[in-house]
């Protein structure tokens, strides 16, 4: 089992940035009947979207986030020694976006950076990672970078996708300290659905050429998409998440030795209020959903996925500092921080650039 | 079983008209892929059971769809 666990080392400030450029849901019609968009908003609550202009990519969006945030905690940028950026909309194919964002950071060359290629589950994944660096006493401040332009990788004409992606940056800074409690990880794959989300062309399996950007019909619904367009099979997606994720979270409260009643807030990373509300139902009944978090910190945080919720177990009001967090993204990768949101006073949110 | 799972269908699809058995779901004014969500989570709530896509593209019919839900159940 990939189970991790941590002790003395946490999450310091957080800070995201967004693009100026908002796109109203339900006014997103330029293909689809207003009728069928506004039954699609309503159904997902993704109401509002940024969509990234041009010239911007998931590294500026990140950069905007960390620049602000060494700036606000007066961090002496010469103590990062680790950045880690995970995206899988980067820069270039070479090199890695992250030494370029060492660079422009101001961060000095006895920096460790590197890229790490996920999706859903890019920020616990690589929020493992930075910890078991942070394991080394010669490691100081490790930054983790976690952007994407969704809104470039799936197509505007293929319904199954176009209301659900948009795009922006946030960055963690992670620091040792005895005020940590223990963390939890569970890190899993399965490469044997590789095709529930994907983009089948572009790489060097199926390299660019004129047939593979060309626009067609791929169903009988009539949605539209190039091959290096991603597409994703939401009904399997859904089955996956039905059959797996409850499960795991029995599994990680276990291996934490955390009552369920202890947990304040379980989030779920699910690009889609239905299926997060029936996901929270069928954990345990009695589930809420609200948005009971810091405003600014949900709004920016999440809104590079822009929509995930929190569900609020049992009649807490306030977040209790020493409250446990489970964090459940999508794809099987749970990480629990314990004292996660005792941070918070110390985070910021970055505007767009 | 057959009484109770087409109330069941009829509420995840939120249709008002009648559903036989032999009706081909597919071509009702609400199906869709969000309606496809909703089967999925009546399924599993009702049933606990879950029809891969593959399998469930080849469903037809409301009969088809309870005839795999018995084997899926089984």
């Amino acid at each position: 089992m990939a189970d991790l666990t941590f002790s003395g080392i946490g999450i310091t400030g957080l800070a995201a940035a967004v693009p100026a450029n908002t796109i109203d849901n339900y006014a997103y019609t330029e293909h689809f009947p207003a009728e069928d968009v506004r039954e699609i908003v309503d159904k997902t609550g993704i109401k509002q979207r940024r969509f990234a202009l041009p010239h911007q990519c998931a590294s500026d969006f990140c950069f905007a986030a960390a620049d602000q945030l060494l700036t606000r905690l007066e961090v002496d940028r010469t103590e990062i020694d680790l950045l880690v950026f995970v995206s899988q909309t980067p820069d270039y194919r070479m090199p890695a976006t992250s030494v370029i964002l060492q660079d422009r950071l101001g961060l000095p060359k006895t920096t460790a950076a590197f890229d790490l290629n996920l999706g859903c589950s890019a920020f616990v994944y690589g929020l493992s990672v930075v910890y078991s660096f942070m394991q080394q006493g010669a490691f100081r401040k490790a930054l983790l970078l976690d952007g994407e332009t969704r809104s470039r990788v799936y197509s505007p004409k293929d319904r199954k996708t176009a209301f659900l992606f948009g795009d922006g940056g946030v960055a963690a800074l992670i620091e040792r300290s005895d005020a940590f409690g223990p963390s939890h990880f569970t890190l899993h794959s399965d490469g044997s659905r590789e095709s529930l989300i994907k983009v089948d062309a572009g790489g060097y399996r199926n390299p660019s050429s004129a047939e593979t950007v060309r626009e067609k019909v791929v169903d009988e619904h009539g949605n539209i998409r190039s091959d290096e367009q991603a597409y994703m099979k939401g009904a399997d997606v859904f089955n996956f998440v039905l059959r797996e994720i409850p499960k795991t979270v029995k599994n990680i409260l276990a291996t934490a030795g955390v009552p369920r009643e202890d947990i304040d807030y379980f989030v779920f990373h699910q690009a889609n209020a239905y299926m997060n509300s029936y996901l929270a139902k069928k954990n345990e009944g009695g589930y809420q959903q609200g948005a009971h978090l810091p405003r600014p910190f949900w709004q920016y945080f999440f809104g590079i996925y822009s929509a995930d919720y929190c569900f609020r177990i049992g009649g807490q009001n306030s977040i209790r500092r020493k409250g446990h967090a489970l964090w459940f993204w999508r794809w099987f990768i749970l990480g629990c921080c314990h004292s996660f949101f005792g941070q918070l006073p110390n985070s910021t949110t970055a505007g767009s650039r | 079983m057959e009484q109770k799972f087409i109330e069941a269908f009829q509420e995840a699809l939120e249709r008002e008209d009648p559903v036989q058995l032999t009706d081909q779901f597919r071509d009702y004014d609400e199906w869709d892929s969000l309606s496809r969500l909703s089967l999925i989570a009546m399924l599993d709530d009702e049933y606990e059971v879950q029809i891969e896509n593959d399998d469930f593209e080849k469903l037809q019919t409301v009969a088809d769809l309870i005839e795999a839900v018995r084997k899926a159940a089984a």
